[in-house]
């Protein structure tokens, strides 16, 4: 059964087998170990995992933001195009344009000594071909777009001069500049505080609407996923592990990690001693564990997942799980 | 659960803590705690909970006088910690330890866990004859729920929450009877996390011990505290028990922040406000 089957429409964005290895003084790192992903046009996807789940990675390898010394097989197609070894100019066409990214940290992304309007009007200018006075008209209407009031004055403004979640709205509006198809989100609202953070995740969900473009939300956050996202790719240790629309895997989820990681959670309890954490540690880095990455935490694992790794199947239509029991699970038999 | 009856073993009292800001030219005073008054019974956990820039780290350090507060009082069965000198201080400090945020920062690299934990009977010399610090050590890790073996490791291989046990246990080391935690767990991952709070609170029922939680997360502050104090500005703008809080929230701001938190918001529908909506920006930390 292929979830995708019933869809003509080829997916936007299609990742597969993607793996991402990086050297180490302990020898190289897999981060991303066989990512399946498929987005469609105006889908919004979140990508849930806790550190070392390598949820980030894969965002950044979208776009192909990975140094040289990262190596990447596997492959991702965005509009059939393959980014996977496509040279840097194929990738600057594709960046901003096809797939632009907003990041946590909004201080890193800004030029620091450049007003916010100069590096907007920049944006447009080069990449767009923009006049001088067309690329500051267009520069306030992004502003305005991303809820900053009296744009005119806050063009003249440096990065430092606004708050983090203004500054984070600065970031949005440039990735929407050259209105991309896809925005990646690599946990934009995880520094900022409540009240900010859910003015951030309207205006993201609004410019959804507004533009069409689809959304790839990385968080570790189960309930910003939730307000955000119509599916969810749940991911340990660097692979995807379950697959499927974000209520019905947060309902039943069919993968012993997706359950476990949301009975661990406060909101899910009513009282302390209801909280399950997950034994043991998160997945290291530079150990590989045979079969299944999650058996030895696992509390339904049997000797089986200790030597096969199990693959992703199907378990419901649109639904995946990569694990030798996901219909027990899912059924709530084991 | 806190029983009412019981005496208040810590008393904050108006406590008041400045700092000097320089703006250019201009030197001025900024409140980081503004007037800050409350109390709490053995057994009974206090949650202060605000954004960043509330004053809830600053108000954590000035009750154990890691930062001296300008004015005020925080009375500990009934002495004022205030009023005490450095060494009276230090004897203090063994019934009132401090949880720090960043396990990775709080622990030396090049002790064994076991020095670790021993480390307070070093600093406090005749509480714990030399002869009985191991099998205390093993006592305490195994209270904290870690294995033996790690009294010879480094903290080097631990992961995080691990980590944050050992912290837990050589707080413990000196039998305190408050513990103030600066956000705890807010950088463990979710599945970690409750590990950790599990041991806190199941250590909190078998000791009586008294904690003021600082936290960010609320979803977490309604499993483990008893009353809620919601920090803004330097000031508590709400105070009440748990449930009564996040049932009926008095104070706008607690309405505004109970309803922008994820876990328990039904949709993003509704307007996102922009850079307006001023009242409830902060200001920001000196």
């Amino acid at each position: 059964m292929n979830p995708t089957a019933s869809l003509d429409q080829q997916p936007l964005l299609d990742i597969a087998n993607l793996t991402v290895t990086f050297p180490s003084e302990h020898g190289p790192v897999r981060a991303v170990r066989g990512v399946n992903l498929r987005l469609r046009g105006g889908e919004s996807l979140a990508i849930l995992g806790e550190s070392g789940s390598g949820k980030s990675v894969t965002g950044k390898a979208a776009l192909g933001l990975i140094g040289s010394r990262v190596r990447l097989t596997g492959s991702i197609r965005f509009e059939g195009d393959e980014i996977v070894g496509a040279d840097e100019n194929r990738l600057r066409a594709l960046r901003g344009r096809g797939i632009a990214m907003v990041f946590q940290d909004s201080l890193d992304s800004l030029n620091p000594v450049y007003t916010v309007g100069s590096q907007l009007e920049e944006i447009l200018r080069v990449r767009m071909g923009r006049s001088r006075s067309d690329a500051r008209r267009e520069a306030i209407a992004l502003l305005e777009q991303v809820g900053i009031t009296s744009p005119e004055t806050r063009l003249h403004h440096y990065p430092h001069q606004f708050s983090g979640g203004m500054r984070q709205r600065v970031c949005i509006a440039m990735a929407i500049a050259l209105r991309p198809r896809v925005l990646i989100a690599d946990e934009p609202t995880t520094a900022l505080d409540v009240t900010v953070q859910a003015g951030i995740l309207r205006l993201l969900k609004r410019l959804q609407r507004e533009t069409g473009m689809a959304l790839i939300f990385v968080t570790h956050d189960l309930n910003v996923a939730r307000l955000v996202a119509d599916r969810v790719a749940v991911m340990y240790a660097g692979r995807v592990v379950e697959t499927g629309p974000i209520d019905e895997v947060y309902r039943r989820p069919a993968h012993p990690y997706s359950r476990a990681l949301m009975h661990s959670h406060p909101s899910a309890a009513t009282s302390w001693s209801e909280l399950h954490p997950i034994p043991g540690n998160g997945p290291s880095k530079s150990v590989v564990v045979a079969g299944c990455s999650f058996h030895p935490r696992c509390p339904v694992a049997t000797e089986r997942c200790a030597s096969e790794d199990p693959p992703m199947l199907a378990v419901e239509p649109g639904r995946s799980s990569a694990c030798h029991y996901a219909e027990e699970v899912l059924r709530g038999e084991r | 659960m806190a029983s009412v009856e019981s005496d208040p073993i810590l008393v904050v009292s108006d406590l008041r803590q400045e700092f000097v800001v320089t703006r250019g030219l201009r030197r001025t005073r900024f409140a980081a705690v503004d007037g800050v008054s409350f109390s709490i019974s053995s057994g009974e956990s206090l949650a202060i909970v605000g954004e960043s820039g509330s004053g809830k780290s600053t108000l954590a350090r000035a009750i154990l006088r890691l930062v001296e507060p300008t004015s005020g009082s925080v009375s500990y069965r009934g002495r004022d910690l205030l009023a005490l000198n450095a060494a009276q201080m230090r004897a203090a400090r063994r019934d009132l330890q401090m949880i720090f945020q960043d396990p990775y920062a709080s622990l030396h690299p090049r002790r064994t866990v076991a020095d670790i934990i021993s480390e307070p009977w070093r600093v406090h010399p005749g509480i714990l004859p030399r002869t009985e610090w191991d099998a205390r050590v093993l006592e305490l890790l195994h209270q904290v729920g870690l294995p033996p073996s790690y009294a010879a490791q480094f903290p080097g291989p631990l992961s995080g929450g691990e980590r944050q046990r050992v912290a837990i246990a050589r707080a413990l080391a000196l039998s305190p009877e408050v513990l103030v935690l600066d956000e705890p767990v807010s950088a463990l991952d979710v599945s970690i996390q409750a590990q950790v709070i599990r041991v806190l609170m199941s250590l909190q029922q078998e000791l009586g011990l008294a904690y003021v939680f600082i936290s960010h997360d609320l979803s977490l502050v309604r499993l483990i505290a008893d009353r809620v104090a919601v920090m803004s500005k330097g000031r508590f703008v709400e105070v009440g028990d748990v449930e009564d809080v996040y049932t009926a929230p008095q104070h706008p701001y607690t309405q505004a922040l109970l309803g922008a938190d994820p876990a328990l918001m039904d949709s993003l529908d509704g307007d996102d406000p922009g850079d307006i909506a001023p009242e409830l920006r902060e200001r920001g930390t000196p």
